[in-house]
């Protein structure tokens, strides 16, 4: 989907949200509340330059506007595949990019993240999944490769992932999937703002998607097993 | 004097722990194996690849966690990163000086796809938040798998990295990138291109590892100490900080095409000779040139 659409959809008391680039920035209007707006289009590959602009755009919403809640607007092919960005430390630009959120979060910033097309692997990890919470279009897709190149790094029939992908969570792309698994809190239909404004009332203050998981029937162990490692 | 590269994680352990004090958290007594691998019938470990625990290093307090190359090349799944998120939260409710991560890693593991993604992302989310808390989370890495992938996020989201100039540290590796854009983008099978774009010593020029120490297990052990010692704070002006650092290194090496290029920026009047130099002489250089 065109982030025009889900800019107007999510906020209709009105936004200035403009892209420069693959980088989304500005403001947006829901009923009384004003989010800072950030986020990435064109399936952008987050490269040193724009997880850097990110990471920008959050440590000025920390100082010009304390307490306003932040919403990541996903859609990344995922990092960029390049040697000079691992060269210049893409993974400390991205860890960077984590950290500001954390500290935003630390300091009274709901963070909310919306997959509203494609999210792959590393270009996901600094945004929407460190937020408070994230969800997701219906169409959307998250993954950490397709089927095929992930059939050949695992030395796996690709019949045989495409099957385990009908019966099973942990194989297929679909958002969906990221529900059942706890990462994603729910697939945003109709009314966007309306989900928008429930969310950053309700977001949790800590991380629970794995008891979200266990809950759903997605992620059976990841709950128990940090439990243990906490406790025994 | 003992090899890190060459030990695996236990024995990694044995080596930078204070003898005695190592108390296993969830060994392989407990099965804790991934389902994930069962349902592709591919063997599973007990442990999960992972070894969790409560130590003294040096008479500090810690949880250890230490990651097995030789299990799947210390890729995360479900259970993995449950068992480090875990005990990154452990340190919250215990008196300790810091949290150890010993990563060797290939980053998440695509055997588990989805879980192994998430299972990553609730790692990175427990070191920002143990860190936000106060708690220092220090990194090493020097085995032969290096660490990439989200691995490689984490552990740039950690108070401090020690690593040897055998180690390896980045996002994407040489292979993933070289299958995206051909082998003129990043020859993987180029030793030494690897070795300056994402090895030890152009790691610890750049600044991305705060301690360089030879390959032996006790060095590990004191720079280890050291960084534990040192404390952590993980606040705005900490972000702020890195933020100008990072733009800084951006705008100077941005147009860089090869590692030597940046040392050569840098000071290093002879860069080929980097590779070559012991790593207290590249360390006492590196010192000379940052106070010049």
């Amino acid at each position: 989907m065109d982030w025009h659409d889900v800019t107007a959809r999510l906020f209709p008391e009105g936004h200035h949200v403009v892209a420069d680039g693959d980088l989304l920035a500005g403001t947006g209007r829901c009923g009384d509340t004003t989010f800072a707006v950030i986020g990435s289009a064109h399936h952008a590959e987050i490269g040193v330059e724009l997880a850097l602009a990110m990471a920008r755009l959050v440590l000025a919403t920390m100082r010009t506007h304390p307490g306003r809640p932040i919403v990541f607007l996903v859609d990344t092919a995922g990092q960029r595949l390049r040697r000079r960005d691992e060269l210049l430390g893409l993974n400390r630009c991205m860890a960077h990019l984590a950290k500001c959120v954390e500290v935003a979060r630390s300091r009274g910033h709901r963070v909310l993240g919306l997959v509203y097309d494609q999210a792959l692997s590393g270009g996901f990890l600094a945004t929407g999944m460190m937020a408070d919470l994230c969800a997701a279009l219906p169409e959307s897709e998250i993954r950490v490769m397709n089927l095929s190149a992930m059939a050949r790094v695992t030395r796996q029939p690709v019949e045989r992932l495409a099957e385990l992908a009908r019966s099973s969570p942990v194989f297929a792309p679909g958002a969906i999937n990221y529900v059942k698994m706890g990462a994603i809190d729910a697939l945003w239909e109709g009314d966007l703002a309306a989900h928008l404004a429930a969310a950053v009332a309700d977001a949790p203050a800590t991380d629970t998607r794995r008891d979200v998981g266990q809950a759903r029937g997605g992620r059976l162990l990841a709950a128990p097993i940090a439990l243990r490692a906490n406790v025994e | 004097m003992q090899s890190y590269y060459e030990a695996n994680a236990r024995e990694r352990l044995d080596g930078l722990l204070d003898p005695g004090t190592f108390r296993e958290i969830l060994p392989p007594v407990a099965r804790t194996l991934s389902p994930h691998l069962q349902a592709l019938d591919l063997p599973a470990a007990f442990d999960d690849g992972i070894v969790i625990g409560t130590a003294k290093l040096e008479g500090l307090a810690v949880l250890v966690a230490a990651q097995e190359g030789g299990f799947m090349g210390g890729a995360v799944g479900e259970v993995q990163g449950a068992k480090i998120t875990g005990l990154l939260e452990r340190a919250r409710n215990a008196e300790v000086a810091g949290i150890v991560l010993l990563l060797e890693t290939g980053g998440v593991r695509l055997q588990e796809a989805n879980a192994g993604l998430i299972a990553v992302s609730e790692v990175i989310r427990a070191i920002c938040a143990t860190r936000v808390a106060g708690i220092p989370v220090i990194a090493a890495i020097g085995g032969q798998y290096g660490c990439f992938g989200g691995m490689g996020i984490a552990a740039a989201c950690c108070t401090g990295i020690v690593m040897s100039e055998e180690g390896r540290l980045g996002l994407s590796g040489p292979e993933v990138i070289e299958t995206a854009h051909g082998v003129e983008e990043f020859d993987s099978r180029d030793r030494a291109l690897v070795w300056r774009t994402v090895g030890g010593k152009h790691r610890f020029l750049l600044g991305d590892c705060d301690v360089l120490v030879d390959d032996r297990i006790d060095a590990f052990r004191r720079a280890i100490a050291q960084a534990l010692r040192e404390g952590d704070r993980l606040d705005l002006d900490a972000v702020e900080r890195e933020h100008a650092l990072l733009q800084r290194r951006v705008d100077r090496f941005g147009g860089c095409d090869d590692g030597a290029d940046i040392w050569r920026d840098l000071g290093f009047p002879d860069p080929e000779n980097v590779p070559l130099l012991a790593t207290d002489a590249l360390v006492a250089i590196s010192q000379r040139l940052r106070a010049a």
